[in-house]
């Protein structure tokens, strides 16, 4: 049998896969916090709850209505994002100005309530949602066995990644807010509408954890604490990277997914702390973090 | 709209304007006003209260009262990201430009308002180190570069009145003569000016009146042609 360092290699590109796709859901994750805190100063504690919102969407529609999959890719999203406008119409925007802390502790409460209703509706056990039949079954790479689903979410995950990235770098609405991040006084001195910019963000950044909901759906099962489990590594990859950095965020989701997925291999004892263990050190030596620019 | 009297009736107008900042009160009763196709020019000591008086009429400061209109509508009632859109160009005193967006990301972020703006082959014509930088971060401009894009960035809005907040402060004296030219160019074009100085040396070359300020009151007002008879009582408000 082939083994690198020690280690048979077709575990070794097992754990890779299983690295690369939880680090797909990282950075979906961590560059939905880094757009809203970038905007909103807010550190959106429901995130993982609005996440599990997407994958309950997902399967609530297709086990009520017969929603498929694909539809439920865009459906979701969308429900999520709405949920995202009341969110902040309602609530966070009565907390523009004020101390972060009161925006982390109602999107804290926020999820509690959220998570609390689901619980008390479908009980803490998982529902299972199977994947589409497009994308059942696996196929040999030779070195490994690739389920094509795996393999879907990450390609998924990188391009709209990357789609997200290019409209907030690249195109006039990215410059907007870009600007409207540095000075929004001076923005809505220019004639832009700010707070229409600020509730868009918002609702664009919790649509992205409604998709990496709905992505997740069929692999690990739709239950009310799957937000919870996740948001907390999430949180260390966006100080990591760097709060409000889009590309930090993306390349540290990616890159602390692989790092734990070796870890498995290699130290599986440490692979559930390695994260924090990367977020102590960088903390330390980088507070503004990987690619933060600091203020 | 009436089309009457507009060559006799001011085309902004600011009156008995008040304005806070949080509790503190800082403008008690500002009066100006500016004809179409005048360059005005707000004078006065530091914390007199010119900035604030930019920054209210902008609508950035919101916490305001009294009558500011222009062309006769009123301004006050505006929300804030409708104001430049009834035709304000507004240069900030810290001349705003954005660090995360590139020079020509800068200059194409203020949405056009009205037709007859500068495009932005005339704006590199006329600033062509501007165009040798246009993809390195607005903020890597020396400052003169910074103040010029932050002028020129309003000149493609098609905003026909300006807002300018001390446009010379810093710079080096070359650099304040070129400014001084091209506000000189804009006047010639028929756009109307506000002008924030400290400089009255620099204005008395550019302003059709002057509007003295102090304590967040307008104190006196006066034209170009007075300057040399005023100097004495100028040399008091503005403690030089």
């Amino acid at each position: 049998m082939t083994t690198i360092f020690g280690v048979p290699t077709a575990a070794l590109y097992g754990q890779l896969l299983i690295g690369l796709i939880n680090g797909s859901f990282y950075a979906l994750l961590s560059l939905g916090l880094a757009v809203i805190f970038g905007m909103l100063h807010v550190i959106n504690f429901a995130h993982g709850a609005l996440y599990m919102l997407g994958a309950f969407a997902a399967w609530l529609a297709l086990t009520k209505f017969g929603v498929n999959y694909w539809a439920a890719l865009a459906l979701a999203p969308l429900a999520v994002a709405i949920l995202g406008v009341i969110i902040e119409r309602t609530t966070l925007r009565r907390l523009a100005g004020l101390d972060p802390l009161y925006g982390l502790l109602l999107t804290f409460g926020l999820s509690l309530v959220i998570e609390g209703m689901f619980r008390h509706w479908y009980g803490s056990s998982g529902q299972p949602y199977a994947p589409p039949p497009q994308l059942q079954g696996g196929v040999n790479l030779g070195f490994m066995f690739l389920p094509i689903y795996r393999g879907w979410v990450v390609v998924a995950s990188v391009v709209v990644c990357f789609a997200t990235w290019f409209v907030i770098e690249r195109t006039r609405l990215g410059a907007y807010l870009r600007a409207a991040t540095e000075n929004p006084a001076l923005v809505q001195a220019f004639g832009i509408n700010v707070p229409l910019l600020v509730t868009a963000t918002y609702a664009g950044g919790v649509a992205l954890a409604g998709f990496a909901g709905v992505l997740a759906a069929p692999i690990y099962q739709v239950s009310p604490l799957m937000g919870s489990n996740l948001i907390i590594v999430v949180f260390a990859v966006v100080v990591v990277g760097g709060m409000g950095s889009i590309m930090g965020a993306i390349v540290t989701g990616y890159m602390l997914g692989v790092l734990e997925g070796l870890t498995k291999v290699y130290y599986p004892q440490a692979s559930a702390i390695v994260i924090f263990v990367v977020m102590a050190i960088v903390l330390l030596v980088r507070p503004a973090g990987l690619f933060g620019r600091g203020e | 709209m009436q089309a009457q009297n507009t060559a006799s009736e001011p085309l902004l107008e600011v009156r008995d304007l008040e304005a806070w900042y949080g509790e503190s009160h800082v403008l008690h009763g500002v009066s100006l006003d500016v004809r179409e196709g005048e360059t005005i020019t707000i004078l006065g000591r530091n914390g007199a209260g010119k900035t604030t008086t930019l920054r209210s009429i902008i609508g950035i400061v919101r916490k305001r009262k009294g009558v500011i209109t222009l062309r006769g509508q009123d301004l006050l009632a505006l929300p804030q990201h409708k104001v430049a859109r009834a035709g304000l160009g507004y240069v900030p005193e810290e001349r705003g430009i954005f660090a995360s967006l590139s020079v020509d990301e800068n200059l194409s972020l203020p949405p056009k308002i009205a037709d007859g703006g500068m495009s932005i082959a005339d704006i590199y014509r006329i600033f062509p180190n501007l165009e040798e930088r246009r993809n390195s971060p607005g903020t890597k401009l020396s400052g003169g570069e910074q103040q010029m894009l932050a002028i020129a960035r309003i000149l493609r809005t098609g905003a026909r009145v300006l807002l300018l907040d001390e446009p010379t402060e810093g710079l080096a004296p070359v650099i304040v003569q070129r400014i001084g030219e091209l506000i000189r160019t804009l006047k010639t074009q028929g756009y109307t000016i506000v002008l924030v100085e400290q400089n009255f040396r620099f204005a008395a070359k550019l302003a059709d009146r002057f509007f003295v300020m102090e304590d967040g009151r307008v104190v006196d007002t006066f034209a170009t042609t007075e300057l040399s008879a005023r100097m004495g009582s100028l040399h008091e408000y503005l403690g030089v």
